[in-house]
């Protein structure tokens, strides 16, 4: 077995098995008129793309790290948080506990490591 | 025959695009990224390449998890940007290079690759942003073939392996009948995480290890397994494969290059930024 990364989920075989409705009503959201459609009713769109219960609780929380254990994987769930307009250091702040303000000083501090 | 002149690398960070949109380039938080750039173009206006070959890979607009090809290479007359989503402006079109396209698909199917071929293919920011970042005036001067690396879903191709499609790509260019000026670039990294509680990480040293070899010592990162590149670089630094490819492309076209310029700025949204340029002497 080899050995884990802390704090990462490749995105291998099993998860892109695991999130394929996950992953595939994310990757609709490049047109706007599903965009739209997401947001006046996002039960119905989930259940057309036929989203499993973890996954649709993960759609309803907007928390990432749930996401990605649904099978989520980051490229295409950018596209989700796009609809919400947060960028990649409002998800990075979600993802590790921090504000956006200290993940900032996180990437900064990076400089002098 | 065509003549290989050099390779350009520089990140694609989307929101790159955002800031070219509202002219943000001397603002204080973009400007040691847009910095970068002069000495390069410089050189650009000098040697003025005609046709180029982009190694980057698809953030999810062109290709889904339904068909997800390891190695893709474009062979349509015009390639378009379109909308991805999360609200960055679309680019206009740009001219595809036919001839050079079947002849790197010939030849690459020759030396055993077995490659995707698309005749229709929607380029994203990872595509067009560096010819806007390179050729900011203006009609772009260039033609494009560009060449897709899988870096979406594992198992990801290994360092070794891109290395030799680089090089393959980089023979293919030179053995082209024509007397176009070629050059070849990587669109993507350095070290990022978007996703898990890793997210934010950054491995400056290691980057920076990267950067010089490329310069002196370019089969250095081919001795790293896929997982060892993710752990060093993050998950989605793991696009540092496209500058191996670049690099590994210019091994065909000279003994040595001559390191025209270089910049590493950290950050840009999540990412360590690079960019650079190498002369095949």
């Amino acid at each position: 077995m080899r050995k884990t990364i802390p704090g990462t989920t490749p995105f291998d075989g099993d998860m892109a098995q695991k999130g394929y409705a996950l992953n595939k009503m994310c990757f609709s959201f490049n047109h706007q008129a599903n965009r739209d459609a997401f947001v006046a009713d996002p039960e119905a769109y989930m259940q057309q793309y036929g989203l499993n219960n973890e996954q649709a609780e993960a759609i309803r929380s907007k928390q990432v790290l749930a996401l990605i254990a649904a099978g989520g994987n980051a490229y295409y769930l950018a596209k989700f948080a796009g609809i919400f307009g947060l960028d990649m250091q409002d998800i990075g702040a979600q993802q590790t506990g921090m504000t956006k303000e200290q993940f900032k000083a996180k990437l900064v501090a990076a400089n002098h490591s | 025959m065509a003549q290989l002149i050099g390779g350009l690398g520089t990140s694609h960070i989307p929101a790159i695009g955002g800031a070219i949109h509202k002219g943000l380039q001397q603002d204080p938080y973009w400007k040691p990224f847009f910095d970068g750039f002069p000495p390069i173009r410089a050189w650009l206006g000098e040697t003025r390449p005609d046709v180029v070959v982009m190694f980057y890979n698809d953030h999810g607009l062109n290709f889904f998890l339904d068909k997800m090809p390891t190695f893709a290479v474009g062979a349509a007359p015009q390639y378009c940007n379109a909308d991805e989503g999360w609200g960055i402006p679309t680019l206009p079109p740009f001219k595809g290079e036919l001839d050079l396209s079947w002849h790197i698909i010939n030849t690459l199917v020759d030396k055993e690759f077995d490659i995707v071929t698309c005749q229709e293919m929607l380029v994203d920011h990872a595509c067009t942003l560096p010819l806007k970042l390179f050729w900011p005036e203006g009609d772009c001067p260039v033609t494009v073939v560009p060449v897709c690396i899988n870096t979406v879903q594992f198992p990801l191709p290994k360092a070794s392996r891109v290395y030799a499609m680089g090089k393959a790509v980089g023979e293919a260019i030179r053995s082209w009948d024509s007397n176009k000026k070629v050059a070849v670039i990587a669109s993507g990294g350095l070290s990022h995480q978007l996703d898990g509680e890793r997210a934010g990480f950054i491995n400056k040293a290691f980057d920076l290890q990267f950067i010089d070899s490329l310069e002196s010592n370019p089969e250095w990162a081919t001795q790293f397994s896929i997982h060892e590149i993710v752990e060093k670089a993050g998950t989605q630094g793991v696009e540092l494969l496209q500058w191996l490819a670049m690099r590994a492309a210019l091994t065909a076209a000279a003994p040595k290059v001559r390191r025209v310029h270089s910049n590493y700025h950290i950050p840009i949204s999540n990412t360590a930024t690079a960019v650079m340029a190498l002369e095949a002497v």
